[in-house]
């Protein structure tokens, strides 16, 4: 049995839940999927980058170029061994975006012959549950390469249908690109059949981990696949940090995406060779207080421990579920027992739209997220517009369930019965 | 209550009884508006009658503050030429852009002027301006056929 978190303690890191909001109301944040909030030790770690160590990182003979390069690589280290990956497989991007966007440009960029190549001849395997950013990105690489676009399509309940697994991932397959726990349904995805599926054809199977990485331990050498992605902020990092994780002998082989400074070998005014990973997809002066920031965020969920934060975030959930289920005419989109399923709740209450719903909790003090939330085909899926979605993390208590549930039925009356 | 200044009464029944929801057949032009950050769509269809004055009909999906707003727009705008049309339309953007210190002018505005209390949301600010951004763009359509005609 995990003993609980620590959450009143917890609070006391984040300033900004002490924030009076609309009308003197206490904030309740429920809308840690799209960003988390900053506990203040990311935020010293940031400033301290800034007021002892700033200098450009991999150049520069002074003192503070060896203490800034000393404080990004540990972070590298650090984030690495978050995830259980070795650091020179761990690429700093500026967002989550950014690194899918690396992966699809890279294969773009690989001339024929290379094993990444991608062409008419070849398939991307989707799901109608991802995030814009880990869907434009293969449209716009199948738009540039002629590969056609294929995806696994979602059930009623919101879990992946995996039926026409065999058919979907072929010998032409070049990518499956599929999200580890759904930003709109909360689903976690299995992944075991899709990996076989994939490793059986030679495919490069990207992980989105925005959602997962955040909220429960994940080791790369159990799940299996080729490349991982997630960000920063929404991990109690700064924003403008993401990762992009490959294996490494993938990474030393691909063409770079970004080029510039910092990532070549050797170069002449007509080429230039290029380092390997991480090197090799780090141009220009990276986000450096931005990594030491992410380094301090993975210390913090490293100290209150990511299993317990978990299951504190799984009975906030469980909870939340219940009391929304009260509530006539609210309806869960996705799935409604805690089987493979995170802190992440989406709902819509008959005769509301999503929009005047969340400005009524807004003015209760209670933040959510209403809208497509960056997935317009699976709202599409479901026959939605938009949903209202509330989201757990580890400062959450019962206390913002109970106000979560309170103020969508007093929405509800207020919108459908004065 | 803040919300209330938001959600008047006029606008909320604005929204569940809308005005002019069904769009006519044979229209001069119809185009179709999306607020891309949340999804709300209207399909918004333009007439002349026989004194080339205005007549607004649509149909669409999204949250109160748009379906009303349109409702409202396409009532307001009835039976106006286009020129008096694109005036009442600038003085609404005016309005709702205002930050809540343009009140609107009821003689003009009419039921309008309810939607004065969406300028202090600014998140809500586009909701509004659908409807109206909608019908603006049929009008300028319309208009610059009359040119290009007037010009043959």
């Amino acid at each position: 049995m995990l003993s609980p978190i620590d959450v009143p303690a917890i609070k006391k890191d984040f300033p900004i839940l002490k924030k009076v909001v609309r009308g003197n109301n206490r904030l309740i944040y429920l809308d840690s999927g799209a960003t988390s909030q900053k506990p203040l030790q990311v935020l010293d770690a940031e400033r301290e980058f800034y007021t002892q160590h700033n200098a450009a990182v991999h150049r520069g003979a002074h003192l503070l170029a060896e203490e800034a390069t000393e404080a990004y690589e540990s972070s590298r280290i650090n984030v690495a061994r978050f995830i259980g990956a070795e650091p020179e497989a761990v690429i700093f991007t500026k967002s989550a975006t950014e690194s899918i966007n690396a992966v699809a440009y890279s294969l773009g960029n690989a001339p024929v012959g290379s094993p990444f190549h991608i062409s008419s001849e070849n398939n991307i395997v989707l799901s109608e549950m991802e995030h814009h950013a880990n869907l434009i990105p293969w449209q716009e690489l199948a738009r540039r390469t002629g590969a056609k676009l294929r995806w696994f399509p979602v059930t009623d309940e919101g879990r992946l249908d995996l039926t026409g697994i065999d058919s979907l991932i072929d010998n032409k397959t070049k990518v499956v690109a599929i999200t580890h726990q759904s930003n709109v349904l909360g689903t976690i995805n299995p992944l075991d059949s899709i990996v076989k599926a994939a490793g059986e054809v030679g495919a490069y199977l990207l992980l989105d981990a925005c959602q997962s990485v955040p909220h429960f331990p994940i080791n790369l050498e159990e799940l299996g696949v080729d490349f991982l992605v997630f960000s920063g902020h929404k991990m109690l990092g700064p924003t403008g940090i993401g990762v992009l994780w490959g294996k490494k002998s993938l990474l030393d082989q691909m063409p770079p995406f970004l080029t510039g400074g910092s990532m070549i070998e050797s170069v002449t005014m007509e080429q230039a060779t290029y380092l390997d990973a991480p090197k090799r997809f780090e141009a220009g002066v990276p986000n450096m207080a931005q990594a030491v920031g992410l380094s301090a965020a993975v210390d913090y969920l490293r100290g209150i421990g990511l299993e317990k934060i978990h299951h504190h975030e799984n009975q906030l959930t469980a909870s939340a579920l219940d009391g929304l289920r009260s509530i006539p005419t609210l309806k869960v989109i996705g799935p409604e027992n805690m089987e493979n399923r995170g802190g992440v709740i989406s709902f819509t209450v008959d005769g509301i739209h999503p929009h005047d719903l969340g400005q009524a909790l807004d003015q209760y003090g209670i933040a959510v997220r209403t809208g497509h939330h960056c997935a317009w085909p699976l709202m599409k899926r479901f026959q939605l517009v938009a949903t209202t979605r509330a989201s757990f993390y580890l400062y959450n208590d019962m206390d913002d369930v109970k106000e979560l549930i309170e103020g969508v039925e007093r929405a509800r009356k207020y919108f459908l019965e004065r | 209550m803040e919300l209330d200044s938001l959600y008047q009464e006029v606008i909320l029944d604005h929204y569940k009884r809308p005005f002019n929801k069904s769009l006519s057949a044979n229209p001069l032009v119809t185009v179709h508006h999306i607020n891309t950050s949340c999804g709300d769509e209207i399909t918004l269809s333009l007439k002349l009658d026989v004194n080339g004055d205005l007549e607004i009909s649509w149909d669409g999906v999204g949250c109160s503050i748009s379906q009303a707003s349109t409702s409202i727009v396409s009532e307001l705008l009835k039976g106006k030429s286009s020129q008096e049309a694109l005036a009442l339309i600038e003085e609404f953007q005016v309005m709702i852009l205002s930050k809540g210190n343009d009140r609107g002018n009821e003689n003009r505005l009419e039921d309008a002027v309810a939607l004065a209390g969406v300028a202090k949301f600014p998140a809500r600010v586009k909701c509004a301006l659908l409807g109206w951004m909608a019908s603006k763009d049929a009008i300028l359509q319309v208009l610059q056929r009359g040119e290009s005609k007037e010009s043959e």
